[in-house]
């Protein structure tokens, strides 16, 4: 990927200042309005879809600095993704945790696995049995962007709920 | 005889300098906190006893002055300076002629093949202003394919005779190889010479590893590879290149590294939330839990005696350092500075913890004494990790990353009195380094 697009991608996910990010190949900005607790169905928009959860639902929550902490923002998201994964219990998914890159391997690997089982347990509180959900850690090895300050590392310090056959990200 | 030589050769060349150099007592490069000056050697080139052997001669001296002067304890004299060229291990040196060009050691060698494929180095250390052989001549036979190895063997034997320190030389490094994108890095585990050469890659790029670490003997690695989808630490045999996961059914393992003695690994196993330490014995197969906390411990080192075990927790609020005794129980915190301290390595002295530092928005690589005392940071930059032990602890290799979208990490090492940072040659960007001990074979 070049840089002028990762760039761009970054101008857009902060223009949007949305619970999505808009690198994830989905064009994201028309679905947004679509988003309704997950119950108005949108004109032709199949709401069991990959891209419908990535981008309507929003299939990640940001956390702080060296936190797990599940934030009222994450919530909502959490709470959305719970509407969907009951509208649709076929649906099996990965936790991957996440941490941005100001921390050493080790301990931010371990961060990750606390952010995914924080998003996790949630789930679960939602009524999302254990069975449909595993949960990943990556560290910080797979940012999704890219620069050094605080801007990105916001958006790195995540878990991304991954519905199966999905591409991970 | 002698002092009347220097007497004259003092009157030519100014009192002071040569005055200072003889008064000492064997010939010595002393490494401490204070400024140092190197010591000016002469290595000309070793002289082939064979046709065959003119450009192993060529190599071997080479890869012996780079060793030498990467250690920045030593200034190589030019050839072109040199009054000789070509002094061999037969005869006494003219030390005159090293005198007056103002080097105090003299490396004199020869290089010899066989039929048989053999390669022989013979080299002998002169004091040059003490007039006086460095020890006794020594005399490598090796295949000729290791001639590289050889050469490091006798760089050791120069540098402990002049710094009373042991070698460090003939060992290696196994480290990830980095290549693509930040977002998306393809990382093989790859073992190379100390110096970056004979770099040979262990595993293929597909899957994510990290943090390699040798066995004590040298012949296996133990790594974190996503195989599976999910990380876990595998035992790599580098001779056979088999390799098995030593993980568990459920949750993640790594952060692996061998006991002293080799006969069992520690590592991390991440349950839920909560990372905790573990050992596995290779032979019995026995597990055993050492730390029991919700917080994440990880980055387990052994004491060189295997009696302890430095390590990181975050149990007391922030990511600190720990020690314990290596069959678990109380901790006791060792790093109460301002900022984080991850990735401990004990050092093989037994007196030392490198670690990584996070303060102010900056990392860095330091030591400080086993009690926590003595804190002190060799380096800083954007991002500098993951330290190790050369196989004499005088010597940290760790990896720089670079920010923003194109950063790239490469392999760096300093002394451990904090001077003579260099960049490690490596192909592509280079991290997480683990440094072998001396090759005993």
């Amino acid at each position: 990927m070049t840089m002028i697009k990762w760039v761009a991608t970054a101008i857009l996910a902060l223009s949007l200042a949305a619970c999505t990010t808009a690198n994830d190949g989905a064009d994201g900005s028309g679905l947004l309005g679509g988003l309704n607790g997950g119950g108005t169905p949108s004109n032709a928009v199949d709401q069991s879809s990959l891209a419908y959860f990535t981008t309507a639902v929003g299939d990640r929550v940001f956390f702080d600095t060296a936190s797990s902490t599940i934030s009222t923002a994450a919530q909502s998201t959490l709470n959305l993704q719970a509407q969907w994964l009951q509208r649709f219990p076929d649906r099996n998914l990965t936790l991957q945790g996440h941490a941005d890159e100001r921390g050493t391997r080790e301990y931010n690997l371990a961060l990750g696995a606390r952010r995914a089982q924080a998003a996790f347990d949630y789930l679960v509180a939602q009524g999302i049995s254990p069975s449909r959900m595993s949960t990943v850690s990556y560290g910080k090895e797979r940012p999704v962007e890219l620069c050094s300050d605080e801007r990105c590392w916001a958006q790195n310090r995540r878990t991304v709920t991954v519905i199966a056959g999905a591409v991970g990200s | 005889m002698l002092v009347r030589f220097f007497l004259i050769l003092s009157m030519m060349l100014g009192a002071t300098q040569v005055v200072a150099q003889q008064s000492s007592g064997p010939l010595r490069v002393t490494i401490d906190q204070g400024v140092i000056e190197p010591m000016p050697i002469a290595v000309p080139n070793f002289v082939a006893r064979d046709a065959a052997s003119a450009e192993f001669a060529a190599q071997v001296t080479s890869v012996i002055l780079a060793d030498l002067s990467n250690t920045g304890l030593f200034r190589q004299i030019p050839a072109t300076a040199f009054i000789t060229q070509a002094v061999g291990v037969d005869a006494q040196p003219a030390f005159a002629d090293w005198q007056i060009i103002n080097a105090q050691a003299l490396v004199a060698g020869n290089v010899s093949t066989a039929g048989n494929g053999q390669l022989t180095i013979d080299m002998r250390l002169w004091d040059v202003f003490g007039s006086v052989e460095v020890g006794q001549g020594v005399s490598l036979s090796t295949n000729s394919q290791n001639w590289r190895q050889a050469a490091h063997r006798v760089a050791d034997v120069i540098y402990s005779r002049l710094t009373g320190e042991a070698p460090y030389f003939d060992s290696e490094v196994v480290f990830v190889s980095e290549s693509g994108p930040k977002s998306s890095r393809v990382k093989r585990i790859a073992v190379m010479d100390q110096d970056g050469a004979n770099v040979r890659f262990i595993t293929g790029g597909q899957d994510l590893v990290f943090a390699p670490r040798f066995a004590p003997n040298g012949r296996s690695v133990l790594y974190t590879s996503y195989a599976t989808g999910s990380p876990q630490v595998y035992l790599h045999d580098l001779a056979t290149d088999q390799r098995r996961a030593l993980g568990v059914a459920d949750g993640m393992t790594f952060a692996p590294r061998f006991s002293p003695d080799g006969g069992r690994v520690i590592y991390s196993q991440t349950s839920g939330a909560n990372t905790d330490i573990y050992t596995l014995d290779l032979a019995t197969q026995a597990r055993n839990r050492l730390t029991r906390s919700p917080a994440i411990e990880t980055a387990p080192s052994y004491s060189p005696d295997g009696q302890r075990v430095v390590f990181e927790s975050d149990q007391g609020g922030s990511q600190q350092l720990y020690i314990m005794s290596a069959s678990g129980g109380a901790a006791q915190r060792i790093s109460f500075g301002s900022g984080l301290y991850g990735t401990p390595v004990w050092s093989p002295r037994g007196d030392k913890i490198a670690f990584t530092k996070q303060v102010s928005g900056r990392f860095h690589v330091g030591v400080m004494n086993v009690d926590g005392t003595g804190e002190q940071l060799l380096t800083a930059s954007f991002l500098d990790e993951g330290p190790t032990w050369s196989p004499n602890g005088r010597v940290l290799m760790f990896f720089r990353e670079t920010p923003g979208p194109l950063g790239a990490a490469s392999l760096v090492s300093v002394d451990v009195t904090g001077r003579n940072l260099r960049y490690v040659q490596t192909p592509g960007g280079a991290s997480d380094p683990n440094w072998s001990r001396l090759r005993s074979n």
